[in-house]
């Protein structure tokens, strides 16, 4: 099955064209727009990126691999990004996973059965400050604790901030 | 002398939601600086940064405007590149800079821009930073359409481009030549230097890669000049700086400070003590690649040349009796890093936290070296049994030779950002381990 750009993505991967003197480093927006697009990279959305920036199929394959935010896999809506990172670890970073593991139902890594959450440990998100810390999009859930992540799970079913409203 | 501590540059608009917008930006001041700039000679700006004695916010603290200098003068291309990648552990500055003053950073990098001649510019932001990217990207757009970037800006007949870039997660596009080939649509990994990025950088032009805290500097350098900027700090190093403060204290936050505060006076004074009435047992100075400080070393000031030479810091050594070589026989003490300060309590399990952060490095590891790869892992492995109550006689000495055996040996320096701290809290905090290697205890997460 062939994938396709929405005429909005068409028109973004355009204009970024011209901010560089080729096409290739478009491919890190582009694989964004189409995870935004496609829910994830499957095999034909590489294939969409490729094509749309004339590169190898492999190297956009290559860059895909390389980051974390990249999701090779359908995964949930909303991407609970947990940090357990040192400064969030020293103040109950990983009684806080655990929480979530437990009320989502679970496993760091995984998603729920409806689709609607992904939750995964984090490295540092850099809000050491106000540890322990999760990011969900471009929403920031500062000194948690593992009685709050119950209130945290209700407020993002009501407003769940999927990562691709922002690409 | 340092300056008072309420001196506030890149963090005084914090809190003032209004100024993210460009007419509050420019309510408060904002891009009046500009149009003073522009109308200076390039090697003018430079000379003033050289004078003041900034030092790059990113981790390594070299001088800006020596780096600035190391552009060829005949090159014909040159690109400035806004390193917005934040990730070291501990340190979370940039994230707040980019949020609250947006603008300040952009007005930075038109400045500095002119001043390298650099035409096409970018700023690659940490992927996870969502929200801040919206604030930045709106920025962006916001000057542009006051012709502040673009084509002959302000009628200067001067071009400059900005372009915001994203990244996708991975903590390694932070170190400067993999943010580069980040930046070309490459897999972020580090290249060989030199050649260094000043002289062979983006696209294989001359690229100036500076820090977010480094760039929002620069405007209040060209205002008030360097020896002013340069007044404001110590020894050789100019200005204020943000500082981190997380972990055991009673009051975490991110503030700005005068270059040449204590660790001692920014825990008691600054964040309000130790919690829960505790003492200080460990600090982490500047992110987690920088070896830790105990609490005989808290009157240290918090300055770049500081903590790499004062006498009051121990060496780091590779095991007890054998210091460790950075080089020529020079001695690792540590380094001020990224501005990332954590505070350990006196009832921290140090094995299980030094656990965590080899966890970190051997995922965040590139796979280019093998040192680095086998390296980092094996250092996971072994911190993790050590800490989890199962550790041998021989697992310290074993982390030691690892950490010893990555160190100075890969392309790029995260190896060392594992070497460092693994043997630097070998170093200040042996009894810790030997304790851990003797007694059971299994509480390690995850
Ligand atoms: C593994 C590694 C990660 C780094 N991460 C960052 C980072 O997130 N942000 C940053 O500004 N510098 C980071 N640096 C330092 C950069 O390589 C570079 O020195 C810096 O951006 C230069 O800017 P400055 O001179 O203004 O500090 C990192 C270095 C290494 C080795
Ligand atoms: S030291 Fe590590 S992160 Fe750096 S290039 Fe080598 S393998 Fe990659
Ligand atoms: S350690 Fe958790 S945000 Fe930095």
């Amino acid at each position: 099955m062939s994938l396709e750009f929405s005429a909005d993505a068409q028109k973004k991967i355009a204009a970024l064209c011209d901010r560089y003197p080729t096409k290739k480093p478009v491919v890190m927006a582009a694989l964004h727009l189409a995870q935004k697009e496609h829910g994830h990279l499957s095999d034909d959305a590489l294939r969409l990126v490729a094509a749309t920036l004339d590169l190898p199929y492999a190297h956009v394959y290559g860059v895909a691999t390389f980051y974390t935010m990249y999701k090779r896999e359908p995964a949930g809506k909303t991407t609970i990004r947990m940090c357990t990172n040192i400064s969030c670890m020293m103040r109950g970073g990983y009684e806080v996973l655990a929480a979530f593991e437990q009320k989502l139902g679970v496993k760091k890594g995984g998603t729920t059965s409806d689709k609607q959450f992904h939750l995964v440990e984090e490295e540092c998100i850099a809000a050491c400050a106000n540890a322990p810390c999760a990011v969900v999009g471009t929403k920031y859930f500062l000194d948690l604790t593992p009685d709050q992540v119950g209130k945290v799970i209700a407020e993002l079913e009501a407003d769940p901030h999927p990562e691709g409203e922002v690409v | 002398m340092p300056t008072d501590r309420n001196t506030k540059l890149v963090s005084a608009r914090f809190g003032n939601e209004e100024a993210k917008t460009l007419a509050g930006y420019e309510k408060t001041g904002g891009y009046a600086t500009l149009r003073k700039a522009l109308a200076m000679r390039p090697e003018d700006i430079t000379n003033e940064v050289k004078a003041s004695n900034l030092r790059g916010r990113g981790g390594a603290g070299f001088s800006t405007g020596t780096k600035w200098g190391f552009v060829p003068k005949d090159a014909k291309q040159v690109h400035l590149v806004c390193n917005a990648d934040e990730s070291e552990p501990g340190t979370c500055k940039d994230r707040e800079l980019i949020y609250w003053d947006p603008h300040l950073l952009i007005e930075g990098m038109i400045i500095s821009a002119h001043a390298l001649k650099a035409v096409h510019n970018y700023i690659y932001i940490r992927g996870e930073m969502m929200r801040e990217y919206a604030v930045l990207q709106k920025a962006v757009d916001e000057a542009y359409a006051r012709g502040y970037l673009g084509k002959n800006i302000l009628g200067t007949g001067l071009n400059i481009e900005l372009t915001v870039h994203r990244g996708a997660g991975a903590y390694i596009c932070g170190e400067e030549t993999a943010l580069l080939n980040s930046l070309e649509g490459l897999r972020g990994q580090p290249r060989l230097k030199p050649p260094f990025p000043a002289v062979k950088g983006l696209f294989g032009n001359p690229t100036i890669v500076n820090n977010v805290e480094t760039l929002m500097n620069v405007p209040f350098i060209v205002v008030k000049g360097g020896a002013w900027f340069n007044g404001l700090g110590m020894g050789r190093s100019g200005g204020t700086r943000m500082l981190c403060v997380s972990g055991h204290v009673n009051k975490p936050g991110v503030f700005e400070l005068p270059i040449g505060i204590t660790f001692r006076e920014l825990i008691d004074e600054v964040c309000g003590g130790v919690w829960k009435g505790r003492k200080v047992k460990a600090v982490i100075p500047g992110g987690v690649s920088m070896p830790p400080l105990d609490e005989s070393e808290l009157d240290v000031p918090i300055e770049f040349d500081a903590l790499q030479t004062d006498e009051r810091i121990k060496n780091v050594m590779v095991r007890p009796g054998q210091q460790f070589d950075l080089g020529g026989g020079r001695a690792l003490k540590t380094m001020a890093g990224s501005g990332g300060v954590v505070v350990m309590d006196d009832t921290s399990n140090i094995p299980k936290y030094v656990w965590r952060i080899m966890k970190f490095f051997a995922h965040e590891s590139c796979g280019q070296c093998t040192p680095c790869r086998e390296g980092t892992g094996w250092l996971e492995k072994v911190a993790r049994r050590v800490a989890d109550g199962k550790g041998k006689p021989d697992d310290l000495e074993l982390l030691a030779s690892i950490a010893h055996g990555i160190a100075g040996n890969t392309i790029c320096a995260l190896g060392d950002a594992a070497a460092w701290p693994m043997l630097g809290f070998l170093t200040k905090f042996r009894p810790d381990f030997e304790a851990a290697v003797k007694t059971k205890n299994k509480d390690v997460a995850a």
